[in-house]
């Protein structure tokens, strides 16, 4: 019942937030906010510290980006299209990267991601350096403009919805409480006769599509897809705000790239644009050595202490 | 439940209403310019702060206000990257009334840039990209680009070395927009001229190790090597040539060097080197006295970028002043009916698909022994009038 | 020119020596990172960062203290392995009982805030080292002239990586080590200061990544992204060789350098990616690694 009032509460605050706030910047947030979800969805539920998301953000994004450009698709279509293409890349990915496991896990998949990275800077469809510019936001379902910021806006928040709800449900799901079963022990998951390896996989495939998702989402807003979307230090970010907000937390991930997104912003304007990487850097340490749990872990924990049994 | 989500609605929609009619109903009381340049990257020293300083000081030198407003000057770093670049250039048409962006560095920036500037009728004012696209294929009537382009530089370097019978090219090709662009311009001029291009390698931005490549130069029998890549590029791919020996065997040419690039380098490998460029320091009293002015504020001689943004920001708000408006549309017109005339822009106008035409000078990297200071880096060869320089205008790109 | 079935054999060896230069210092990092993991298992995410490091200290040493490339040459490791004894002693032992992956975390970030500091001072446009004069000039080969440093560099780290080596597996003090990767409590039992070995081997696997920098300090422009963009080709490289041995991640570095001076000569387009494939083969073939003992 408390939850489901948060939910009301946020929904509410996002519905009204363009009237205060640029809406393309919460379009942003937004954007990263699924991405970091669909990101904790392996890294907070599997235990498994994925350091190539970045790739599928941007199969994502350049997908959509092409087809909307080049295949005059509605928007629609050019994201499912790009969430599909990012979760069959997640597929050969996650097949791969699952045969290792911790930090061997993390090494695959950045290695892989940087694979991905090159891919997309040679192919000639992306543009390499110059990224995909121009890309047209449509008319969704044909009749909707999204040039307007506002309808753009709840667009993307009705794709954030969805994308939340998906993971929501996957968490919940028995298929979501095998995960946890192999997070907490894995070799009791594999002695009750789970193949753990299938069970990570679907999970990595359905992390790696709605990181697409996100992707796809965001090139539209911004009318670009470019490398930085699939460079490593993307994947770097999305770490960083999951711990920050606090990995297996539901909300965490979406608090925690809020804040990365805002000070970024925040610093980007201004003589402290050098120090965003010394800040992101420093945020890793502490978040590390002293904030485990994130803020909304933390939160968790104080509440648990103090008002619950 | 149905009255809960009508609630919802009739908040969202006032929510869109005060959002839209919040921006349209802000009147402009102020001029204000968005300086976008790499700030700390590989393109920092061509642009960058100087460019920020450059702008400055035209606005001090114009008295601070125009048509009794204040005029604002503000800056972002793009990092070289287009989709920080155009996040940033968005924001500030959308939310924060910037009226026009100037600096823009990488091409690959500008591209992006110039963009979002054109679906918002604001202008662009290049004063350091390289790439001739943006009065080309991707023309606009919002976009004004200063200081040279890549046709310039093929026509003021490549050219003459052609007619003197280096047949042979080899390119090592920055592997963006800027680069693809500057390897397509000086390859017309050199089969037009009769010679062939018997090779290329393309190389990302920022490489760190130029060796494979100049090995593949060195084995491909060229006359010539050109380095069609700029900044710290540039610096490094020379460096390897005359480290590998190549500067000893074949020309090396620089088809884009900046003066801050040619100072960093060891003479004895530079020296000889000709090469274009749209504005010396060392020119004559009035490129001195203003470069006097400008190391004031920043502490390097300028490079022709910021040399080139004071000039168009300077006749963009004469623009702003004689026409009495801000009006994207009435000030280009103006801009362009009238020459700007400077230290500058010298025989200079901007033709309608906003390429400004002006004298562009090949020059020559001194040797050490020439050199009477440390800025005393090229000796200027010879003047080439800018109807030479530059490509002539698209006929879909002339926009009145 | 000379040509064998239609090969350029001239561009060939060049490449292929120059493949070699790269392999040189894949070797030396992916030694580090192996040393490290031997006996704390974890990854080492800011080896790229002291490997800039490394080239910075060189550099700011000639700049501001007069300290030439020879001396710096046995300084900057010096420095860097100190660094990473600090890093060691106050970040990492902290959480060394906790999950690995938290101490990947901690190295990534610190190495962001050593990149991050050293853009800040300097720009990212990088600085250059001048070559030391008694390895200016050149040898002319019959296929290509190769300078004397990049000659050099070649001789250096094989001479490092293999005293290393020879350190590791044939001396007492490499016993110890080896006992410590085994079994660290039975170690403490026979009396041996395990947690001081675990220092002292951090600062050697670091020093490695500092002595790589300087190395590549007079070649490669000293920049601060130097270290991040050559890093994931050696984790690439440390999947491939497995972490089970010492000689493995050398030999895999070295080949691996060789295997990119190939592609870079026949397909150059797929030189920056060649690594990764040769990692998805290993991985689907072998997921060990070439030279991996665990599962």
């Amino acid at each position: 019942m408390k939850i489901n009032k948060l939910y009301l509460a946020l929904f509410i605050f996002a519905l009204i937030a363009p009237a205060a706030l640029y809406p393309v910047f919460l379009m942003k947030v937004l954007c990263f906010a699924l991405f970091a979800c669909a990101f904790n969805l392996l890294l907070g539920f599997v235990g498994l510290l994925s350091f190539g998301h970045a790739a599928f953000l941007g199969t994502g994004g350049y997908v959509t980006g092409y087809l909307m450009m080049n295949a005059g698709v509605t928007p629609e279509i050019g994201i499912i299209c790009g969430t599909i293409a990012a979760g069959i890349l997640g597929a050969f990915y996650g097949k791969l990267a699952v045969k290792r496991e911790g930090i061997y896990f993390a090494m695959v998949t950045l290695a892989l991601a940087q694979l991905a990275f090159f891919f997309y800077l040679q192919a000639p469809f992306t543009g390499g350096e110059d990224g995909m510019q121009g890309v047209p936001r449509g008319h969704l379902f044909g009749f909707i403009d999204l040039s307007d910021n506002i309808s753009m806006y709840y667009f993307v928040l009705a794709v954030f919805i969805f994308g939340f709800w998906m993971i929501h449900r996957t968490i919940h799901s028995p298929f979501g409480q095998v995960l946890k079963a192999i997070r907490e022990n894995e070799p009791r998951a594999i002695s009750l006769g789970y193949n753990v390896n299938d069970y990570k996989w679907v999970a990595f495939i359905i992390s790696a599509a709605l990181a697409g998702l996100a992707g796809s989402t965001k090139t539209l807003v911004f009318q670009l897809a470019s490398l930085t979307d699939v460079h490593w230090h993307m994947s770097g970010e999305v770490v960083l705000m999951t711990l920050l907000g606090g990995m297996g937390t539901i909300f965490g991930p979406l608090l925690g790239a809020g804040a990365v997104v805002t000070i970024q912003n925040y610093l980007s304007g201004g003589e402290l644009g050098n120090y965003v990487s010394i800040i992101m850097g420093v945020i890793f340490v502490v978040c590390v050595l002293a904030f485990r749990n994130g803020i909304v872990g933390e939160i968790n924990k104080f509440v648990k202490k103090n008002f619950g049994h | 439940m149905k009255a809960m989500t009508r609630t919802l609605l009739s908040v969202a929609m006032s929510a869109a209403l005060v959002s839209t009619g919040a921006q349209a109903s802000l009147s402009d009381d102020k001029v204000k310019i968005g300086v976008l340049a790499d700030m700390g990257g590989v393109y920092a020293d061509i642009c960058g702060k100087g460019c920020v300083a450059a702008v400055e000081m035209a606005v001090e030198d114009f008295g601070g206000k125009v048509l009794g407003k204040e005029i604002e000057v503000i800056s972002a770093d793009d990092q070289n990257k287009p989709d920080v670049g155009s996040a940033k250039v968005r924001e500030w048409v959308e939310s924060q009334q910037v009226d026009v962006v100037t600096g823009l560095v990488s091409s690959a920036v500008t591209g992006a840039v110039t963009k979002v500037l054109t679906d918002n009728k604001k202008l662009a004012l290049i004063a350091t990209s390289a790439s001739n696209a943006f009065t080309t294929k991707a023309c606009s009537p919002y976009n004004a680009h200063w200081t040279y382009n890549v046709a310039a530089l093929a026509n003021g370097t490549v050219k003459p070395m052609v007619q003197a019978g280096k047949k042979n090219w080899f390119f090592i090709t920055a592997d963006y927009a800027f680069g693809h662009a500057l390897e397509g311009v000086a390859t017309k001029v050199i089969e037009s001229n009769g010679g062939k291009v018997v090779g290329k390698v393309r190389a990302p931005l920022g490489t760190t190790d130029f060796s494979s490549y100049v090995l593949q130069a060195q084995s491909s029998g060229a006359d010539v090597v050109a380095l069609a890549n700029a900044g710290s590029d540039f610096v490094n791919a020379l460096k390897t040539s005359a480290e590998f020996g190549l500067t000893e065997m074949v020309d090396v040419a620089g088809l884009l060097v900046f003066t801050a690039n040619a100072k960093a380098l060891d003479p004895s490998i530079a020296a000889g080197m000709k090469l274009t460029t749209g504005f010396y320091w060392d020119m004559d009293d009035q490129t001195r006295e203003w470069t006097k002015r400008f190391r004031q504020r920043h502490d390097s001689i300028p490079a022709m970028g910021q040399a080139g943004a004071y000039s168009m920001t300077m006749h963009y708000l004469n623009a702003v002043k004689a026409t009495g408006t801000d009006n994207s549309e009435t000030v280009m017109k103006y801009m362009k009916e009238n020459k700007p005339n400077d230290f500058f822009a010298r025989n200079a106008y901007l033709r309608n698909d906003g390429r400004m035409v002006h004298d562009m000078y090949l020059v020559r990297i001194k040797k050490a022994s020439e050199r009477k200071s440390e800025d005393d880096i090229f000796a200027i060869e010879e003047t080439i009038p800018g109807d030479q320089a530059y490509a002539p205008m698209l006929s879909q790109c002339d926009f009145k | 020119m000379a040509t064998f079935l239609g090969i350029n054999l001239f561009g060939l060896s060049g490449q292929l020596l120059v493949g070699l230069i790269n392999g040189s210092f894949y070797a030396l990092l992916s030694l580090g990172l192996a040393i490290i993991f031997g006996l704390l298992r974890i990854i080492n995410f800011a080896q790229g960062a002291l490997y800039m490091l490394g080239a910075f200290f060189a550099w700011m040493a000639l700049q501001y203290m007069g300290i030439n490339y020879w001396a710096a040459l046995i300084l900057v490791p010096l420095a860097v392995g100190v660094v990473g004894i600090l890093m060691e002693r106050y970040l990492l032992r902290p959480i060394a009982n906790e999950d690995h992956l938290y101490s990947l975390l901690l190295t990534f970030g610190l190495a962001l805030i050593m990149q991050g500091v050293f853009t800040q001072m300097y720009g990212s446009s990088g600085m250059s080292y001048a070559i030391p004069d008694a390895l200016k000039g050149g040898t002319r080969l019959p296929f290509m002239y190769l300078p004397n440093y990049r000659a050099w560099i070649i001789v250096a780290s094989l001479a490092v990586c293999f005293s290393t080596w020879w350190m590791i597996e044939k001396t007492k003090l490499g016993a110890y080590l080896r006992a410590g990767t085994e079994n660290p409590a039975m170690m403490q039992a026979f009396g041996i200061n395990v947690p001081l070995i675990v220092t002292l081997t951090f600062g050697f696997g670091v020093a490695l990544a500092g002595f790589a920098g300087v190395m590549a300090a007079p070649v490669y422009s000293v920049s601060p992204e130097m270290g991040s963009n050559i890093l994931i080709v050696v984790f690439a490289i440390v999947v491939i060789g497995g972490m089970g041995s010492i000689g493995g991640a050398i030999l895999t570095g070295l080949a691996m350098g060789v295997v990119e001076g190939l592609t870079k000569y026949f397909y150059p387009e797929a030189s920056t990616t060649v690594i990764f494939m040769v990692m998805v083969i290993v991985l689907l073939v072998k997921p060990a690694g070439l030279f991996g003992k665990e599962a």
